[in-house]
């Protein structure tokens, strides 16, 4: 049953990549959804059984590496924490491939997009279940290939290109530091398994690395370039940039992929390693700083951005960085908490809107959107219900877990927490207004589009509400139903030794933040959203007036603070010109001048000329001949 | 009363040319179609005379007061010649029909030949190397004439002819050097000769002059000239012939004369040998590029082929001998395929020899394509074909032998080489198809598809194929 849940989706993906043009598409998308559909149906018993029922289990494959004391074994770990990833991602992956028949059906190229989406199920689904580092690696590079693939799926469109390209590029940053921390902990403990290393971690809490001189706590260094691993997959502050191009991708991939799990996975993996980070208390101050600013940072874009998928793109990453500064203030299950949560509404919010641009022609520019929610009522109901869940309107599932986090936050006490809590804060009052603006821009007001968009507009088939709706089921009742076991008071016997945390529980400490503390995210909620109201219903002229009087940090904002300038400058154009020199000097202009180029036309010219020794006269040979002994006897005579 | 000699060893040579003249009475009274008669009766001769050679030439020993010498090695050259030989007369029969070439003198002069490669084989002195030589010399210069309403084939003639004359000079002149200051021309009076007295240059010198006659036998550079020249010129069996039974006959004499009479002037020959090596290799690789005729580009092909032979000659060690004879072994198969697939380039009815009729042969006709692929591919020594283990063995055995710089220019004129090689593959499929050839002759196909196969097969069932080789190299080195 365990590799089963792990395998199906690889075995969907295989049929249907192998032999989709022989198949067709219609059974590559059965074959690829039963495959993913299974594996959920199996994910629910497992998740009682390991995390309610408490039987966790190693199911042991294969070895993979045995050389000399280095040994990885293919092993799927299973335990709360993996447990509640792979049900999470099933679940939310299975109503995704429903979706994307539907969403997909006047694409040419149906079973390879299926066949991606199940291999990267299967991927995130060995990521979530590795027993040990190189495994997990394996995962977080799988996850990493086909987001790549999924975003470059149009691949006719430079753009996408672009984007994948990017996206892959800018991953590796985070990938490098990721290998790194492995190699380090490797070298510390001279082992990668989960159990061996976290059982190792405490005798070598004091140990000091010296690199380049330059002395240092061995733990908080590989925390911080584990952490850079988780940076670049989960696209926080400085290794963002290619989160939001990556929605060149379909609308499905940026629901599941960049929503909901692979974006994620920084999340998991800084919760999966807590033992070892409980240890590095300098890297999870560093961690709560960086979360809280992608929190704040991501946010303020948010607000100016017209494209619906990048204000949801955006939207995610600022929710990523509450999650990781949730896990540095040592909440740890909040952020997984708000890791699950997050999945269902984020997916609901990404399909509503492939809804909403699929009933608008493909159209993604929010202002030429608007009045449209008369036509397409089910969709508008749903992205209601994924904004509401978003901005953590009770009883609806964001509720419970952000505002744990940002309880958490504030109970820690210490100066990154009230950074974060304040940052928190901030962003939350950014997320109610833009998911109201999102709401308002799209649905309301004097329609902005081409008459013939909209008479055009009409509500999706059924297989791709149904999927909303199984999500809006989730984004409702998630957080209420897993808050008790999560965060609550059931939260040591759901966790036990899945989530590391020393010294005091921080979710003890956030039950007893003041009273204020919990009502400030409702409160700036509401403003929020009332905000938006205003600007965008009752006023529609001041957002154009505002941006009119504060052209500079409208710019600042509309232009995502410049990072992608600034990297331009420092990193891609340098990069360009490094490679231009060395291609055009050093490959063409020494290697190929007088290695391939030249050899080559080195002997062409020596064919020529001993062509040109072959006269054709009997003279000539002869003389050849009588040169040649006449040679080899002064030699001889002389010399030898 | 003097004693009759021991003719045992020498039954194959005895019945080849009773054979000979035997065929000449055939042909002429033979009403019908006296050439196919003729042929298939060569064929036979050398059948016979391979199986004598089997049965005769086993155990080794001299006779004709030791001017004529078999054993082991001798019986594997002989074979190999014979083989050849036969293959040629083979290709011969369907070209001379389409030619319409009805002069059954062609296989006689062939056997004639042959007779004379195998007592070169067996030469023990140096009056019946010379003789056996030009045996063998003169029955070539007519074949390359053979053809003699044509131009070419005549001038080809003409000037194997003037040039092989002077070498055949060069040769005699040495030998008069080496008989003049050693006072023998045995070949165990000579090496008992050498061993013993001091260094005599005036026997130095004479054994430059007969390397050189020999190396112009095997078309070695700077006595390679009449090459490309007699082999675009001669009729297309008989460039076959010439590229592979005078050269194995010529190598086996050369390899038997070095480590044998002149063992101990090696460190003199060895000079020589290294710089005819060379230059064979790097001359065949980097002349052949510009070649446009496919007969032409042979010719190279076999001068780069013989210095690759040779390095294995320089080696001088047993392994050397044994990489050698596994090279002629290989490449005789991949020559005769070469040149069988060269005598199915017919469009309509006629004989084409230009690189680009094979265009798209791919498309026109993918098996040819594909037996030529294989061939060229083998000569080109990429693995697993035959021609790698040739390559390999003499290269390992140079390297054995202290000889690394040797193998390296080995390896990469071999690089060079594979170049126009891998072009032929590249015309045939890349290109844009021609016209498309004509169906080949039923005995030309098999020809090639059983080298091809050869080729191919070589790296499983290598043993039976060097077993041989190895009893021949194990041969030379006993006495």
């Amino acid at each position: 049953m365990y590799a089963a849940a792990i395998f199906l989706p690889l075995l969907g993906a295989a049929i249907a990549g192998f032999f989709g043009r022989r198949i067709g598409d219609r059974a590559s998308q059965i074959v690829t959804c039963a495959g993913v559909g299974l594996g959920a149906v199996l994910s629910i018993p497992i998740f009682f059984s390991v995390a309610v029922g408490g039987n966790e289990e190693v199911v042991t494959l294969a070895t993979w590496i045995n050389s000399g004391t280095f040994e990885t074994a293919w092993a799927l770990r299973f335990d709360t924490l993996s447990a509640v990833m792979v049900m999470t991602v099933t679940c939310v992956s299975f109503l995704i491939h429903v979706y994307a028949v539907g969403y997909m059906s006047h694409d040419d190229c149906k079973p390879r997009f299926m066949a991606y989406l199940s291999l990267f199920t299967f991927a995130m689904l060995m990521l979530v279940t590795a027993d040990n580092l190189v495994q997990l690696f394996f995962g977080w590079e799988g996850v990493g290939v086909v987001s790549y693939l999924l975003i470059g799926f149009w691949f006719k469109k430079p753009t996408a290109n672009a984007a994948a390209i990017k996206a892959f590029v800018v991953n590796r940053v985070g990938d490098f530091g990721f290998l790194l921390g492995i190699f380090g902990i490797y070298l510390l403990v001279d082992a990668v398994s989960f159990d061996t290393v976290f059982d190792a971690v405490p005798s070598h809490a004091e140990d000091a690395v010296t690199f380049f001189g330059i002395e240092g706590h061995a733990l908080t260094l590989i925390a911080l370039l584990l952490f850079v691993g988780a940076m670049g997959k989960s696209a926080q502050l400085f290794l963002h940039t290619w989160l939001p191009d990556a929605m060149e991708g379909p609308t499905p991939v940026s629901a599941l992929i960049h929503a909901a799990t692979m974006v994620t996975a920084g999340v998991f993996l800084v919760a999966r390693m807590s033992p070892l980070f409980e240890y590095a208390p300098a890297a999870l101050e560093v961690v709560t700083v960086v979360g809280a600013s992608t929190a704040f940072f991501a946010a303020t874009i948010g607000c100016v951005q017209n494209d619906i998928k990048r204000v949801i793109a955006y939207s995610t990453c600022s929710q990523l960085g509450y999650m990781f500064f949730a896990c540095g203030v040592g909440a740890y299950s909040a952020a997984i908490f708000h890791l699950m949560t997050h999945a269902w509404f984020k997916a609901l919010l990404f399909l509503g809107s492939g809804s909403v641009i699929h009933a608008m022609s493909d159209e993604q520019d929010m202002r030429k959107m608007g009045g449209i929610w008369k036509h397409v009522k089910v969709t508008y109901a749903m992205m209601w219900i994924g904004t509401l869940a978003l901005v953590a309107v009770p009883p609806f599932a964001g509720y419970y877990s952000k505002d744990m986090i940002l309880e958490a936050a504030y109970g820690a006490h210490t100066s990154v927490g009230q950074y974060a809590f304040i940052m928190g804060i901030a962003a939350a009052l950014m997320t109610a207004f833009y998911s109201g603006r999102l709401l308002f821009m799209t649905f309301h007001g004097e329609p902005r589009a081409e008459k013939e968009v909209m008479d055009h507009v009409h509500e999706s088939p059924l297989i791709m509400t149904l999927p909303l709706a199984g999500l809006a089921i989730g984004a409702i009742f998630a957080g209420y139903i897993g808050y008790d076991v999560f965060i609550g008071d059931g939260r040591d016997m759901f966790w036990r030794d899945a989530i590391a945390v020393l010294g005091n529980d921080p979710i003890e400490a956030a039950h007893h933040v003041p009273a204020w503390v919990v009502w400030s995210p409702m409160v700036v909620t509401l403003l929020g959203l009332g905000l938006a109201y205003h600007l965008y219903m009752r006023r529609p002229d001041i957002p154009g007036r505002l941006a009119a009087s504060y052209p500079l940090v409208y710019k600042f904002l509309l232009n995502k603070w410049y990072f992608d300038e600034l990297y331009d400058f420092l990193f891609v154009r340098p990069a360009f010109r490094i490679g231009r020199v060395l291609w055009k000097r050093g490959d063409e202009g020494v290697i190929d001048r007088f290695g391939p180029d030249g050899i080559s036309a080195s002997v062409i010219a020596g064919a020529k000329r001993l062509g040109a020794v072959q006269t054709g006269y009997l003279y000539h040979y002869a003389f050849a001949m009588i040169i040649g002994i006449a040679l080899f006897v002064s030699w001889i005579v002389v010399g030898g | 009363m003097t004693q009759m000699p021991n003719l045992v060893p020498a039954y194959a040579e005895i019945f080849l040319a009773l054979s000979g003249l035997l065929l000449l009475m055939v042909g002429v009274f033979r009403k019908t179609d006296p050439v196919r008669g003729v042929a298939r009766l060569a064929i036979l001769a050398f059948s016979v005379a391979g199986v004598l050679v089997l049965t005769t030439n086993a155990v080794a020993v001299t006779t004709f007061s030791g001017m004529f010498a078999v054993n082991a090695f001798t019986s594997f050259a002989k074979l190999l010649v014979l083989l050849g030989g036969g293959f040629a007369v083979f290709l011969m029969l369907p070209w001379a029909k389409n030619e319409g070439i009805a002069r059954f003198e062609l296989p006689v002069v062939m056997v004639f030949a042959v007779l004379g490669m195998m007592m070169m084989i067996s030469a023990n002195d140096l009056i019946s190397l010379y003789v056996g030589l030009e045996l063998q010399s003169l029955s070539l210069y007519v074949l390359a004439a053979f053809h003699r309403g044509n131009l070419r084939a005549t001038e080809a003639g003409v000037k194997y002819f003037i040039l092989g004359a002077l070498a055949s000079g060069l040769l005699l002149y040495g030998s008069s050097l080496i008989y003049g200051f050693a006072g023998t021309t045995s070949f165990v009076g000579l090496a008992s000769a050498l061993s013993s007295a001091q260094e005599n240059v005036g026997v130095i010198v004479g054994m430059v002059f007969v390397i050189s006659g020999l190396a112009f036998k095997i078309s070695a550079v700077p006595f390679h000239m009449w090459t490309p020249d007699v082999y675009e010129g001669s009729p297309t069996p008989v460039t076959a012939f010439f590229s592979v039974a005078p050269k194995i006959a010529a190598l086996c004499l050369f390899l038997r004369i070095l480590v044998g009479p002149f063992d101990d002037l090696m460190f003199q020959w060895r000079q020589v040998l290294i710089v005819i090596c060379v230059a064979s290799m790097l001359w065949g690789a980097v002349a052949a590029i510009a070649q446009s005729n496919i007969k032409r580009l042979m010719a190279y092909s076999s001068i780069g082929h013989v210095g690759y032979a040779l390095i294995g000659l320089v080696a001088a060690t047993p392994e050397g001998a044994r990489g050698m004879i596994y090279y002629m072994l290989i490449y005789l198969f991949m020559n005769v395929g070469t040149f069988a697939v060269i005598l199915s380039m017919r469009v309509k009815d006629r004989y084409v020899e230009g690189v680009n009729d094979l265009s798209g042969l791919s498309k026109t006709n993918p098996a040819i394509a594909l037996a030529l692929t294989v061939l060229m591919f083998s000569m080109a020594g990429i693995p697993p074909l035959a021609g790698f283990f040739g390559k390999y063995f003499v290269f390992v055995a140079a390297i054995n032998a202290g000889l690394i710089p040797l193998a390296v220019i080995g390896v990469l004129s071999s690089v060079i080489g594979a170049y126009y090689y891998l072009r032929l593959i590249k015309i045939m499929y890349f290109d844009e198809a021609g016209e498309g050839l004509d169906k080949p002759d039923l005995s030309t196909g098999v020809v090639m598809g059983v080298c091809a196969l050869a080729v191919v097969v070589f790296i499983l069932v290598p043993e039976p194929m060097l077993a041989g080789a190895d009893a021949a190299a194990a041969a030379l080195f006993q006495g």
